[in-house]
């Protein structure tokens, strides 16, 4: 993934450091508890709303589990309706093809669509390296870039930020990238948005390349679509010569009829509206309408590792919405930064550390970014199991096992730091497997409840820091229940 | 081995536990949603059109066929538009009234060129109530995507009830993919800065339908 998320702390560091930060704290807030209670709305006016999340999951499911077949015939409708497709494993392989085909133009600059799939490959800084200035043209995308930010959301890039820190920002950046922020800007957003309208204006209207990415591929048609809100994208897939698009391989979906349900289910679920401003499809090229040239470079990059859990698979049904972080407690309060990569929030959690593997301290860190509440998994259009994903990826970080990194299936070592936790399972395993010992065990506990410290020692110390210890019985359960013969006797 | 190869490969690797269905793909979706919500009357459906296109900001117009050209003339003039861009297969009535330069969008025409232009003037595909949407598929009276695009006032005319559809499953049984479509519902807007919609970015920042029926 892009450079700039190289070397995070781990989660718990760095979302300590994030809940400090009260204006990050309140820009979150207020930012999430607008989109919840707006999508609640949105959604509860469709009466056949679960019925449509599981049409949406059952096409997801069905096609990851035949993606070479829909991928082949996907190939096939595009080339047919006169693009070009290209293959790329891994994120330098992407990156590598898309600026040759630039170079191939001979134009030094692109404009493009905001895009989950090239931020992931760090495409921009890859660009601006052979000599390309790339332009980003969504709103939050543009807060991102003029500010040398990340991105904290998925949907809205720049939620950290509220509306003064972004008039700031247009202030003293706009102009170092073309035409500077009107005099006397205020921080309405109506005033911060024309400011953004003008800025890039003169960058749609002279640009010769443009790059996006898609949201869905139906592989019967050929058909791309993108999904957006402010124009920029339909600038940008309309007015370049040359398009090139870089898209994840688990979003081609079977057929034209299966948009029916994601254009019911995506706008509703990310920005809470019965439908997005603006969606534009494409097949291939059209003669006189549009580019002339299109490219769709088919993305790998850790996704068939991902295909290759059974069980972690699901995370690949994601159709970025958003609603995931919105709803997430944890995300509410550390906010997307904490998160260390471009899918912050409950699905971030489990797709980077299957898509990057659990060898960085982040990304091992990251199943357990969660409070297993589940409003993820509720909120989900797709019914993806954040919550089972998450406990999986756990056991994995603990124990080790086989997995597949790059196409090769390796068997990944158990995680350090883990020790006293694997020690008390195992001591929990052999107890288990013993009545007898158990039972005098729990006897011994029972006994000497008086004795027991109000806190952990040692690595519990952290756990015990910010919750009471469970108070133990007087009498363990199975004696009480044998004494009572299964509370039958009236007895107590 | 070519990347495609090496893609495919770890693809068809990842797969070995799953057994693949050779049924109808159909059967292995199941569609038990509703192919609309809700039963309208025809006219109750072009309501709805009516009222969704309003929600979201579009400033919506209706009219019998006589009507139009004077009310396109009005629109136009109301605002100030000078140059006004058309398709190449817009009816020739439509513009009949109007005090305007008519702009034709010509393959060399530049996006700058388009740029000083006012208002377009469009029909469309098909418009869908539930969510009040309108579609263009580039046909002749709708013309290149950019044109509905780049000017800052876009007058979309809606044959009614001929061109409304109750929802998105309609629509789409309506629509050829082979054509670039553009979906449009309401005028440009943001939900960027602090999650909360703002109407008017790049595209046209108004909006106005008529529906012609």
């Amino acid at each position: 993934m892009s450079g700039t998320f190289v070397g995070m702390p781990a989660f718990p560091k760095a979302a300590h450091e994030a809940v400090h930060n009260p204006t990050l704290r309140a820009n979150l807030r207020h930012a999430t508890h607008t989109i919840r209670a707006k999508r609640a709305r949105a959604v509860a006016e469709l009466d056949d709303w679960p019925a449509l999340r599981e049409a949406g999951r059952r096409i997801k499911d069905h096609t990851l589990r035949h993606l070479d077949r829909y991928l082949v015939q996907l190939e096939e409708s595009v080339t047919a309706a006169g693009g070009t497709v290209h293959w790329a494993a891994d994120a330098d392989e992407a990156n590598r093809i898309v600026a040759d085909l630039v170079k191939e133009t001979g134009e030094s600059e692109v404009v493009k669509v905001k895009s989950m799939a090239t931020q992931e490959i760090g495409l921009n800084e890859a660009l601006e390296a052979e000599g390309i200035r790339a332009y980003e043209t969504d709103l939050a995308e543009l807060i991102v870039q003029l500010g040398k930010d990340r991105p904290s959301h998925i949907l809205v890039p720049a939620i950290h930020r509220n509306r003064g820190e972004i008039r700031d920002i247009f202030r003293t950046e706009m102009g170092a990238w073309g035409r500077p922020a009107p005099e006397g800007l205020t921080d309405t957003p109506a005033e911060l948005a024309e400011a953004a309208r003008l800025h890039l204006r003169e960058k749609f209207l002279r640009a010769e390349v443009g790059i996006s990415g898609a949201n869905f591929m139906v592989a019967e048609t050929g058909t791309l679509v993108v999904v957006e809100s402010e124009g920029n994208g339909r600038m940008c897939l309309t007015l370049p010569r040359t398009l090139i698009s870089v898209v994840g391989i688990e979003k081609v979906v079977p057929t034209w009829r299966d948009l029916e349900v994601f254009l019911q289910t995506l706008p509703r679920s990310s920005t809470a509206e019965r439908m997005n401003p603006y969606t534009s499809m494409w097949t291939g090229t059209t003669d006189g309408d549009g580019p002339q040239t299109f490219h769709l470079v088919l993305l790998d990059n850790g996704r068939t590792d991902t295909l290759a859990d059974q069980v972690g698979r699901q995370a690949l049904a994601c159709i970025r919405c958003s609603a995931c972080l919105n709803v997430c407690p944890v995300y509410e309060r550390a906010g997307g930064h904490a998160y260390g990569s471009v899918y912050p929030g409950p699905i971030g959690a489990i797709l980077s550390p299957q898509l990057r593997g659990t060898a960085s301290e982040i990304d091992a860190s990251l199943p357990y970014a969660s409070s297993l509440c589940g409003a993820c998994y509720e909120v989900c259009p797709v019914a993806i199991d954040i919550p089972e994903v998450l406990v999986h990826l756990r056991e994995r970080v603990v124990q080790g096992g086989p997995a597949v990194r790059q196409g090769n299936k390796v068997l990944l070592k158990p995680a350090k730091g883990h020790a006293a936790e694997r020690a008390a399972m195992r001591a929990a395993r052999w107890a288990f497997a013993r009545p007898g010992v158990l039972g005098a065990g729990q006897r011994l506990v029972s006994r000497t409840r008086r004795l027991h410290p109000r806190t952990l020692p040692g690595p519990g110390r952290a756990w015990s820091g910010t919750r009471e210890l469970p108070a133990v019985p007087a009498e363990p359960f199975r004696d009480w229940w044998q004494r009572t013969h299964g509370g039958k006797d009236s007895s107590k | 081995m070519s990347s495609r190869d090496r893609v495919l490969g770890r693809v068809r690797r990842a797969l070995a536990d799953v057994t693949p269905h050779n049924g109808p793909y159909e059967e292995a979706v199941g569609r038990d949603y509703l192919p609309e919500h809700g039963h309208r009357t025809t006219g109750q459906t072009v309501e709805l059109l009516a009222e969704n296109l309003a929600d979201y900001r579009a400033i919506v117009h209706r009219c019998g066929a006589g009507e139009l050209p004077d009310l396109v003339a009005r629109l136009l003039a109301g605002r100030g538009s000078r140059q006004v861009l058309e398709p190449p297969g817009l009816p020739p009535e439509w513009l009949s009234a109007a005090d305007v330069v008519r702009v034709e969008d010509r393959a060399e025409s530049t996006p700058q060129r388009l740029d000083e232009v006012d208002s377009v003037v469009t029909g469309c595909a098909v418009a869908i109530a539930e969510t009040g949407t309108i579609v263009l598929d580039g046909s002749p009276d709708q013309g290149r995507r950019r044109i509905s695009l780049v000017p800052d006032h876009h007058l979309c005319v809606v044959r009614v009830p001929g061109q409304v559809v109750s929802s998105v499953p309609q629509a789409l049984e309506r629509l050829d993919p082979a054509r670039p479509l553009t979906w449009i519902s309401g005028p440009s807007a943001t939900s960027d800065i602090e999650l909360d919609r703002v109407e008017g970015v790049h595209g046209p920042r108004t909006l106005e339908v008529i529906l012609l029926g």
